[in-house]
């Protein structure tokens, strides 16, 4: 059979226009996402950390290693609860040993034996990634590996993720590290597996003293919502604008 | 000496393989390569691939929590919801459930004095008021103190479960 050249450059283009349609164009909705967008369902995660009712127990940070699978050996966990204590003579002590996952069982901050004479005031203050609105770790990351997703959690694709580590020291809360083993960034996702199948974090789960809380703040109802719309409430490091989304009852001024 | 060939041709053929070529690699690229998206608009804070979100989502659930526990074991349920360790989380203690009972078939305990002074050994400044005591019949209010105890003075020899069940809490 002849094929003349105009057959093979006709061939050729009908191929080449095939080719450019993006396997995007036969994607369908599925059912959940068609009925999302019909409902209107919208949630934004917000976190509520109660710090007078912390007791130092590291609790949560014994669940968060198991649950996001950081090892225990590691001294590592993507939450962590630090002591102040704050002596008389205006001196604070702050300390976290092992990022309190064997929690405070000692006196003893920093290591150092301080008489309780000379504490004016000691407290617990749980921490973790505050999901910024504006995260300025999002914002320096060389390769788009991490991203805030529509519902309010900032997340780190561990595939793209190159671990060049400068959304660590971008982060002005220390919420981020590297994984031992993996060599990409680790922080804390708000056990984003757990609280979208309708769970609570592994924290908060954990927190037997009601010390930490999730909600949704788009949710009126919500009564982490509810907190964060009536009650007295603070943000960490305010200066830096990142528009954290966890919340604290009875932060301290010499909390950092 | 072989048939003679035209330039052009020569190199009208290698424009063509070339451009065939090309559009072909885009093509494949654009089948095979991973898609990304800003989907609120925001790309300063939105840009990723897309298909990571599904990934963290599918990560497995570790631990389950009391309702899962009470399933089995409804007895010691019972017991620890009357007592004042109600809120207490059976995988605080006994570890996350996994999929126990196929795996792990069985759920420790470390016994040792560590696990109870993470929230009972005496420090000055660890508040002693507890308010999230479930209210029922026998207790209304839902406060109670937390009790603490110095552990280098208080039976530092033996393990607290020696005289004490952390099911009921109180003695033995």
């Amino acid at each position: 059979m002849e094929h003349s050249r105009r057959d093979f450059l006709k061939a050729g283009l009908v191929t080449i226009a095939g080719l450019s349609v993006p396997l995007g164009a036969f994607k369908f909705l599925t059912p959940e996402a068609a009925a999302g967008i019909a409902k209107n369902i919208a949630v934004r995660w917000v976190f509520v950390v109660d710090a007078t009712k912390c007791i130092g127990c590291g609790m949560c940070v014994k669940a968060c290693q198991t649950e996001n699978e950081l090892p225990y050996s590691e001294n590592l966990a993507r939450t962590w609860v630090e002591r102040y204590t704050v002596k008389k003579d205006g001196h604070v002590l702050v300390d976290s040993p092992k990022q309190a996952r064997d929690g405070f069982i000692r006196n003893n901050p920093l290591g150092l034996d301080i008489p309780k004479a000379d504490i004016a005031k000691g407290f617990f203050v749980p921490k973790l990634c505050n999901q910024c609105d504006q995260p300025p770790c999002v914002e320096v990351c060389p390769v788009g590996a991490t991203y805030k997703t529509p519902d309010g959690v900032v997340l780190v694709d561990r595939k793209w993720c190159i671990g060049c580590a400068i959304c660590i020291s971008n982060c002005p809360y220390g919420a981020r590290f590297l994984h031992p083993t993996l060599m990409v960034v680790e922080k804390c996702n708000f056990c984003y597996h757990r609280i979208t199948k309708n769970l609570k974090t592994a924290c908060v789960e954990a927190c037997a003293f009601g010390a930490r809380m999730i909600g949704n703040i788009k949710d009126f109802d919500d009564p982490v919502a509810k907190i964060i719309r009536e009650e007295r409430v603070a943000i960490l490091k305010g200066d830096y604008n990142t528009k954290p989304q966890v919340f604290y009852i009875g932060l301290d001024q010499t909390v950092k | 000496m072989g048939k003679e060939i035209r330039l052009g041709k020569i190199v009208m053929y290698v424009v063509i393989i070339s451009i065939v070529g090309v559009a072909g690699l885009i093509g494949a690229r654009m089948l095979i390569a991973p898609s990304f998206s800003a989907v609120e608009g925001d790309y300063r804070y939105q840009w990723h691939r897309v298909a990571n979100e599904q990934e963290w989502k599918d990560i497995k659930v570790k631990h389950q929590g009391n309702s899962y526990c009470k399933g089995c074991h409804s007895d010691q349920d019972a017991r620890v919801a009357a007592s004042e360790h109600a809120k207490v989380q059976c995988e605080n203690c006994h570890g996350a459930a996994y999929s126990h009972p196929e795996d792990p078939k069985k759920l420790s305990v470390d016994k040792g004095r560590g696990l109870c002074l993470r929230c009972h050994a005496y420090l000055p400044y660890r508040p002693d008021t507890y308010t999230e005591l479930p209210v029922q019949e026998n207790r209304p209010q839902p406060i109670s103190k937390l009790k603490m105890i110095n552990p280098d003075t208080h039976n530092p020899d033996m393990g607290c479960v020696t005289c004490h069940d952390p099911h009921k809490t109180g003695f033995k």
